[in-house]
């Protein structure tokens, strides 16, 4: 029998023939005896152990008897050599007695507390208990106890009698997420995790500890003492915040979401995700619509079903060709692809776009040349063979977190080289191990631009030459013109993939899905006969019934232009409509416009899970299932299709699809149902796109306009989004909100020992604590949307502004 | 016809200034250094192994041997460590040779790190023990003046530089690779072994680790020769050790003597027991190793003679106890000990040392039970071995052997508080030091 991870091509590597409980088996040289016992199905009892966590042989659960060695051995610290012999408790009465032994001691000090503690019933100790320990006690003393529970950080609490010491959390937050806040105390049995008094484990991945540990000693806010896991119905899902692609758990109680998990996907988040994606779900339950609602007489009412249908079909027909459809970025692939394949066969419109946010026309270039429809690739994998990755416009650790935990693990194996192009050297950067190569908001494009013409001065392009490169660029390098369609440039010349990390999690789907103006499904161009030949024909209409020029682009053009038509003469205009879907105002650089559009838009649909600023402006408002509610899929940064059940079985919620469908119905316009099982299928059919793509914007880089402070900024994972609300532990650990600059600038500015700054921007001003860092010259870095600072809604200004500072009032 | 005592190391430990630059050079100090930059740094390796010197911290590995593991060429620093963190309960040789003579011990740690290459050495003192640490210190400051420590040492074009480490208190940290992470600056808690330190020691880099008395040897060993180091002991322990004798006898103290002297003549030489008292039961290295009585003290105290009598010679430190001390008593307090110095690294010898203390502390109060002394057996069996390192066995020690001989001491101690069986008072050695 041979036995190899999957990876692994057994040619290429060394194989040993090792022998436990009296079978042979060849593996790689260099395999941990417990993974060898794993891979044949003998299952070595551990707690310390933990596939991805370095060995640390400190439970001494697993102690295995290897022949020739005059003690049992830890097997999950053991290498296996040529010839090795070993026993396991299955055969040996050593290790089993040493096993048993363990076992004793462990549940020495533990308390009995199961029937009361968040664990009992997945808890490891307990199950390894019962299979390797012994029934009845024979320790008579009184077992060590601590006040309970302390609170590593807001989120985290920890019941310091259950420990067994297993080191797993600190592991985990020394090597996983390079946030060693978390440490063992004290010695003996008085040993115990720990943080120091002012540093509370603030990690965007602390809930992994929880998850990781043996025992119940760390347990969240959010989930303590609220359910026993044999009351919950556990559904793999995926991760609705960000575009990493986490594999999830959802755990629902009483047709409500309970608690997530990571899910184990080697592929992708390995077995971690981040605290967003485990710990914000409160949203899902509060604010929701309930049914749907018609204006009447200037207020919104419910309404029927058929009434509310009626009224959209009506309103939407009367503007046919002159309806804008925003989606947003949060929708599923499904659900993207059916705003799509509306708006072009339905109400004839090309009016369509997801980016509600910054946008620009070369960044919708530059999608439709370089990233629609291109499935699979840069991947995780590619990040981990990587020699060297290139980060422009991209804080992985705020923007993609399992992208930033890929990096650091290659980074701290050291074989791979990160450069961060930043306005700021972040923790996130140095716990990459990476270089900083300091850009002033708004240069990105001249950089890069100098790189590929052979004089930066930062070594971008020869790491980027390096054989298996990546070259990482975030959403919000669309803000610099020119940057993306240098990046384009740059990978071209060099050679490197190229990676486009979105933020939202329906972004990439949306893309390839079709919902953005002049790129159909598939990437396809909107103006290729082939391509429209081939979408007409899956959606059963004529070629030449769909729209023949690219509409307009970016969220406030499009409900601009909705309510143009209106200003321009005396006669009677034309009618005009908007349907919108999951459109966040506050996340629009042009928010307010938009709020005002559609205000004065003849007709707004809105197709809405939860009451918003957009519902309340709407005359007909759909609600629409959670993700927890429905089928669907998201498709990661790397192109990967993330599909998930229903989590919340039999809920009477529909998809936005279906929704359409019984609009498209309400119009007698052929649509089919608009249920996943058939969206999918048309995406399917029409995945894969032979014929010719655009060609790649070719905007020129130029010296940003002005001069005087400029303004960084990215949104931090965790600030004050929508998807965030209602669970306030979480927020308790966000990164407190303040403004970054050099020391230098700050002198400059004439700040440098002031304890908070005031920032002023075009519209007004935020008053926030300063911090001097390593920051680019004459830069602020503020974050884009927390507590007490939105840089679009309190200053009016966008990365790359000018803007000013002076002294806070307050010392 | 008793072995004679053969103070070498302790030589001169009666000149006043010793612990000076110049009062060690009077002594002949620093002779073996200039012979020794003249050598072969593979040959001086080679002259240790030859010699068959036995590392003095307790386990008794061969010296020559452990430096000749570190790679050389490697093109990686190197590192000589010095374990000077001596808490054993009953050791107490490192310190006073720190103390007596700090430029012996400095002299080997140079002629040492020449002979593994390396270009940093460390001297990684008990912190409890501020004498010693400021003999030491205060004698690596007269050498680099003297530029025995420094650039270009003596001309030969060897670099040194030897930084003296005060330790904060842990007993953990005297084991090898507890002590390279305190060192580093992180929590005292022993590494996985392989790595072993010879290979990945100190900040990752090949590395020895020494005890105190081990490197003082070293100078005589290169000025004398093997020849002359091997007459002493025997074949598989040579040369002379620094034995402290402590416990009921009339003159406790340091007695350095050739390896394969008895109990009984170093007893002589510490004056005999005291009045009216005669040897109970002793330890021939420490608390960590077994105990022994009046019938052992015969056999000869080598590596080999006392593993085959079942116990270890451990750090060489004999402790002798009379009949007025109750064998549970000690053994609880041992234990203790343990129990307070576990790391808490490893479940056997946290939880195990927490557990069987409770357990001694009954017998103590005489409120044990006839079962526990199989379950302490027991639970002995259940760290030995199986903790992550050597504090674990070390504890599981000291029951096993107490309650094999004085099995009806631990059986009393189910009715008896030891207390009572046992007055403290008539173990207490006040009287005899006021008398000195």
């Amino acid at each position: 029998m041979t036995l190899a991870p999957q990876e692994s091509r057994p040619d290429q590597v060394d194989l040993v023939t090792v022998t436990i409980d009296d079978i042979a088996v060849q593996v790689p040289k260099g395999t941990l005896v417990i993974r060898v016992a794993e891979q044949m199905g003998i299952e070595i009892p551990r707690f310390c152990d933990h596939p991805l966590l370095d060995p640390v042989a400190a439970c001494r659960m697993c102690l295995i008897e290897i022949e020739g060695m005059p003690k049992p051995q830890p097997s999950c610290a053991i290498t296996v050599t040529d010839g090795m012999v070993v026993r396991t408790q299955r055969t040996s009465e050593v290790a089993d007695q040493a096993q048993e032994g363990v076992m004793e001691f462990l549940l020495l000090n533990h308390p009995l507390d199961c029937p009361i503690c968040d664990k009992g019933g997945e808890c490891p100790l307990q199950n390894q208990a019962m299979s390797a320990g012994r029934g009845e006690t024979r320790f008579e003393g009184h077992k060590r106890t601590f006040p309970k529970p302390i609170n590593v950080s807001a989120q985290i609490l920890l019941d310091r009698e259950r420990c067994v010491s297993c080191a797993r959390c600190t592991r985990f937050a020394d090597q996983i997420a390079g946030d060693p806040m978390l440490e063992l105390l004290e010695r003996g049995a008085q040993q115990q995790v720990g943080v120091a008094e002012d540093a509370p484990f603030d990690s965007y991945f602390s809930g992994n500890t929880i998850q990781i540990c043996p025992v119940g000693a760390l347990t969240s806010s959010l989930y303590r003492f609220r359910s026993r896991p044999f009351d919950l119905v556990s559904t793999p899902t995926a991760c609705e915040h960000c575009a990493s692609g986490c594999a999830l758990r959802t755990d629902v109680r009483r047709g409500e979401v309970t608690r997530r998990l990571a899910w184990d996907d080697p592929q992708v988040n390995e077995e971690w995700n981040c605290d967003k994606g485990r710990f914000a779900f409160k949203y899902l339950h509060e604010g929701r619509v309930e049914s749907p609602l018609v204006r009447e007489d200037g207020e919104l009412r419910p309404a029927s079903w058929p009434e509310a249908l009626d009224m959209a079909a009506r309103g939407l027909a009367a503007a046919d060709g002159r309806v804008g459809v925003l989606t947003g970025g949060r929708l599923t692939r499904e659900d993207a692809y059916a705003y799509a394949k509306f708006a072009r066969s339905v109400v004839h419109s090309d009016d369509i776009d997801f980016r509600s946010r910054i946008a620009t026309d070369e960044e919708a270039a530059f999608l439709s040349s370089s990233i629609a429809g291109r499935g699979l690739g840069p991947t995780y994998a590619d990040l981990d063979a990587a020699p060297a990755v290139v980060l422009v416009g991209f804080e992985p650790e705020d923007e993609s977190p399992i992208v930033f935990l890929r990096l650091r693990r290659a980074a701290r194996a050291g074989s791979l080289r990160v450069l961060g192009v930043s306005a700021q050297r972040t923790r996130g950067l140095e716990k990459m191990h990476g270089e900083w190569v300091p850009c002033q908001p708004g240069r990105e494009a001249l950089m890069l631009r100098a790189a590929l013409e052979g004089s930066d001065d930062h070594g971008i392009a020869a790491a980027l030459r390096e054989p298996g490169a990546v070259l990482l660029v975030g959403e919000r390098l669309a803000a610099v013109p020119g940057a993306l369609s240098a990046a384009a440039a740059l990978a071209d010349s060099t050679g490197a993939s190229l990676g486009w990390v979105p933020r939202r999690a329906g972004e990439r789907g949306a893309l390839d899905a079709g919902a953005l103006s002049g790129v159909l499904p598939g990437g396809r161009s909107l103006t290729d006969p082939q391509a429209r030949a081939e979408v007409a024909a899956v959606w059963g209409v004529d070629p030449d019934s769909l729209p023949r020029y690219a509409g307009h682009r970016g969220t406030s053009a499009i409900a601009t232009a909705a309510t143009r038509v209106i200003a321009e003469d005396d006669e009677p205009a034309p009618a005009t409509a908007l349907l919108i879907a999951a459109v966040d105002p506050a996340d629009d650089p042009a928010g307010e416009r938009l709020l005002q559009a559609v205000d004065s838009s003849a007709f707004v649909v809105a197709v809405s899970t939860h009451h918003t600023e957009i519902t309340e402006r709407a005359d007909v408002v759909f609600p629409v299932a959670v993700v927890a509610e429905k089928a669907g899929s998201f498709t990661d940064w790397e192109g990967r299709v993330r599909a998930f059940g229903p989590a919340i079985r039999g809920s009477q919620a529909v998809t936005d699809g279906r929704v359409l469908a019984m609009i498209a119905d309400a119009m007698d316009m052929p649509f089919g149902v608009g249920d996943v099982a058939q969206l999918r299928a048309e995406l399917s059919a029409l995945d894969g796109f032979s014929g010719a793509r655009t060609t790649a914007p070719d905007t020129r880089a130029e010296e940003p306009a002005g001069s005087g402070l400029r303004l960084a900024s990215w949104r931090l994972l965790l600030d004050r989004g929508d998807l965030q609300e209602g669970e306030p532990h979480l927020a308790a650990t966000a990164r407190p909100t303040a403004a970054l600059m050099s020391s230098a600038t700050a002198k400059a500015q004439g700040v440098s020992d002031a304890a908070t700054v005031r920032v002023i921007g075009p519209r007004g001003s935020v008053e926030v604590p300063l911090e001097l860092g390593d920051v680019a010259h004459d830069t602020v870095w503020l974050p884009m949307y927390s507590p007490g600072c939105s840089i679009l809604l309190d200053l009016g200004a966008r990365p790359g502004d000018i803007i000013s500072v002076e002294r806070g009032a307050s010392a | 016809m008793s072995t004679p005592l053969t103070p070498v190391i302790t030589e001169h430990w009666d000149v006043p200034d010793l612990f000076t630059l110049e009062g060690y050079r009077r002594t002949g100090g620093y002779t073996a250094l200039a012979r020794a930059l003249t050598m072969d740094p593979d040959a001086i390796i080679g002259e240790v192994k030859e010699s068959g010197l036995r590392g003095r911290g307790g386990a008794g590995f061969p010296t020559g041997l452990k430096w000749s593991f570190v790679p050389q060429g490697d093109g990686k620093p190197h590192y000589l460590v010095v374990n000077a963190d001596e808490s054993e309960p009953g050791a107490c040789k490192d310190v006073p040779i720190m103390i007596a003579n700090p430029h012996a011990l400095i002299e080997g740690v140079i002629i040492t790190s020449f002979a593994i290459r390396a270009e940093h050495a460390f001297i990684y003192i008990r912190g409890e023990v501020p004498e010693a640490i400021r003999r030491v210190a205060h004698a690596v400051r007269e050498a680099e003046v003297a530029g025995l420590i420094g650039t270009n040492i003596l001309g030969s074009g060897f670099d040194l530089k030897v930084t003296v480490h005060s330790g904060a208190g842990a007993y953990i940290c005297g084991e090898e690779t507890a002590l390279l992470d305190s060192l580093e600056g992180y929590r005292g808690q022993p590494r996985l072994k392989p790595p072993f330190p010879a290979v990945a020691g100190l900040y990752a880099s090949p590395t020895v680790v020494n005890n105190v008395e081990t490197i003082t040897n070293i100078p005589w060993i290169i000025n004398n020769g093997v020849d002359w180091f091997r007459q002493f002991g025997t074949e598989k322990s040579p040369g002379f050790k620094v034995f402290a004798v402590s416990g009921h006898v009339r003159r406790p103290g340091i007695y350095e003597a050739p390896l394969g002297i008895t109990m009984r003549e170093l007893l002589d030489y510490a004056g005999g027991m005291r009045d009216g008292s005669e040897v109970k039961f002793w330890v021939p290295g420490g608390s960590s190793v077994p105990m022994l009585t009046a019938e052992h003290l015969d056999v000869p105290l080598t590596y080999e003679a006392m593993a085959e009598v079942g116990t270890m010679l451990g750090t060489g430190t004999p402790m002798v106890f009379d009949q007025t001390v109750s064998v549970v008593k000690a053994v609880t307090r041992w234990l203790e000990f343990y129990k307070h110095e576990s790391c808490g690294k490893c479940t056997p010898c946290r939880e195990g040392t927490y557990w069987i203390t409770g357990v001694l502390k009954r017998f103590e109060e005489g409120q044990g039970n006839d079962p526990d002394l199989d379950l302490l057996n027991q639970l002995c069996s259940q760290i030995m071995g199986r903790s992550f390192c050597a504090l674990g066995d070390a504890a599981a020690t000291p029951y096993p052997a107490a309650v094999k001989l004085f099995r009806d001491e631990f059986l009393q101690a189910t009715t008896t508080p030891v207390d009572e069986s046992f007055d403290p008072a008539l173990s207490y050695v006040f009287n005899e030091v006021a008398a000195r």
